[in-house]
């Protein structure tokens, strides 16, 4: 191992727990990790597609977003770059309310923000109330540092699939790497396999 | 004049700690002394690790603020608030206790004097280290250009190497130093009581020169403004050399 | 914590560079695929606080380089430069 240096221990609370999953420390604060500059869209101008074949098959505007039945959601949730925050407390719309109604063979959807990020997920992941759009953090309107106006958010995969600033979903029939996922990191993502790295 | 390009990868060195030195209350200056150390230029830094008992491991850059001494390296560290390593490198770290860093690293932020082109440099709070290494080293050198530093920061106590600056200054004509404190000023205080603006930045830099290169470094939204403000005066972009220390708390 | 400050310059993954292509990068002038400006690399946008490291044209915001490192693997996508150029003599 590299030298050990006397006396320091890290930002971390070594005490692990069934809720943090191999490979994680638990972490009190909210780290803001970030690939380039924070959007700024006026919510005038936001809205959130549903598309499919390039061909739109729902959209809201931010007064039509507000207007849909939104639940508070609190979860633990896992950054691929090894931090965990437990009991985060969110306020969002359930991914399966903007699906409803919606008829598909797709199999995956890829997310997309402004800013340009994207990330893939398979469709089963963000059903079943298994996944939300979220507009709020603690009981405040979600930060742009976080991801506001609305952020994706998929607790039960790595963080990086929660994309922020998301502005739609992309339903696909094949699997297709986002931003991260054709550069090395998983196309899945599950925590609790260690699913970080292609091969993983 | 020494190659920009230098070839090799970096290994991981176990440097000592032979003296801290205390600068400000928040500020210390780590002496450490490196063997194989292979030399540096002024403005590089260097990536200090430290690695937990179980393994746990992290990362942080810092500025060298010494110029090239054989073997000795010293940074000065500021203890951030929410930091993970800052707070252990300034509070906890002893005399005889050894880390491990890499360098040096950073071609294109540095300084060696090797012409007689001013010198302009623009430090915001810990910000001045990397342009200390430059000034200490052109006082080594004896002939070099003219120079002129602006440095901000909230009050005098936050203001690093004071004594050492105004020494520096008093001893050579050719070097001009201006503070600004942008919080609060002690009594009598002549300098400056404002955040850097173009106005002051030509007073003190004497108007853009051709020939000048500008160093800017402390804080990222510091950083954008001095250097906007620069290239305002007419300093030409590329001669404008920016670091950005990034977030002051984490 | 403003995101403005996550944005450093290239300088700040000096480091990584160095590790990786076993010379100082820095110094090297990369041309942005997108709009064709050109500047050293260690004046690029560098966000460094993601999963990878992210370089960022500073005129256009277009991504340059990316890379994603692992325990003993390292991905690098440069296909946002169009071209580097690096000096050869001294």
């Amino acid at each position: 191992m590299d030298h050990v240096t006397r006396g320091f221990r890290g930002r971390r609370d070594t005490e692990r727990s069934d809720r943090i999953p191999p490979g994680q420390y638990e972490t009190r604060d909210f780290p803001v990790l970030s690939a380039g500059p924070t959007p700024h869209t006026p919510l005038e101008t936001w809205t959130f597609t549903i598309s499919e074949g390039g061909e739109e098959r729902a959209r809201w505007t931010w007064d039509e977003f507000q207007a849909l039945p939104s639940e508070t959601i609190t979860k633990d949730i896992h950054c691929v770059t090894k931090w965990s925050k437990l009991d985060t407390a969110w306020e969002g719309v359930s991914v399966d309310t903007l699906l409803d109604g919606i008829e598909t063979d797709a199999a995956y959807v890829m997310a997309w923000s402004d800013g340009g990020y994207t990330t893939n997920l398979p469709l089963e992941d963000v059903t079943d109330g298994k996944a939300w759009v979220a507009h709020g953090y603690d009981d405040e309107p979600l930060d742009p540092e976080h991801g506001g106006p609305a952020r994706l958010l998929v607790p039960h995969l790595y963080f990086w699939k929660s994309a922020k600033w998301v502005r739609g979903l992309r339903l696909m029939e094949e699997d297709e790497p986002g931003f991260w996922e054709s550069l090395g990191y998983h196309l899945y993502g599950d925590p609790w396999r260690e699913q970080r790295y292609w091969g993983d | 004049m020494a190659r920009a390009a230098v070839l090799g990868r970096l290994n991981w060195l176990l440097a000592e700690l032979v003296e801290l030195v205390p600068e400000t209350p928040r500020v210390k200056s780590l002496v450490l002394a490196a063997p194989g150390w292979p030399g540096h230029r002024p403005g590089q830094h260097v990536d200090v690790r430290l690695t937990a008992e179980d393994g746990y491991q992290a990362q942080r850059s810092y500025s060298i603020a010494t110029p090239p001494d054989g073997e000795r390296v010293v940074l000065t560290v500021e203890r951030l608030e929410d930091g993970e390593v800052s707070p252990f490198l300034v509070d906890e770290l002893l005399v005889g206790d050894r880390i491990e860093l890499r360098g040096p690293i950073g071609g294109y932020f540095v300084w060696d004097g090797a012409d007689r082109a001013p010198l302009h440099l623009v430090a915001g709070g810990s910000g001045i280290v990397p342009l200390m290494a430059m000034l200490r080293h052109r006082a080594g050198l004896g002939s070099a250009g003219p120079a002129a530093l602006v440095y901000s920061a909230r009050t005098e106590g936050e203001l690093i190497y004071r004594e050492e600056l105004d020494r520096l200054a008093a001893d050579d004509g050719a070097l001009r130093i201006a503070y600004t404190l942008t919080r609060e000023r002690p009594p009598g205080w002549t300098g400056y009581d404002r955040r850097i603006d173009p106005g002051m930045l030509g007073e003190v830099l004497g108007g853009a020169d051709p020939n000048a290169t500008a160093f800017v470094c402390g804080p990222t939204r510091f950083v954008e403004v001095a250097a906007d403000a620069l290239v305002g005066l007419g300093y030409e972009p590329g001669r404008v050399r920016t670091e950005r220390f990034g977030p002051s708390g984490r | 914590m403003e995101n403005a400050d996550l944005k450093l310059d290239g300088n700040a993954a000096a480091g990584e560079l160095r590790e990786i292509f076993g010379a100082e990068m820095t110094i090297v002038r990369a041309t942005c695929g997108s709009c064709g400006a050109v500047r050293e690399m260690g004046a690029l946008s560098v966000y460094l606080h993601a999963p990878g490291t992210v370089f960022r044209c500073p005129g256009c915001d277009a991504v340059l380089v990316r890379i994603v490192r692992a325990e003993e693997r390292l991905w690098l996508d440069p296909s946002g430069v169009s071209c580097l150029e690096l000096r050869t003599g001294a």
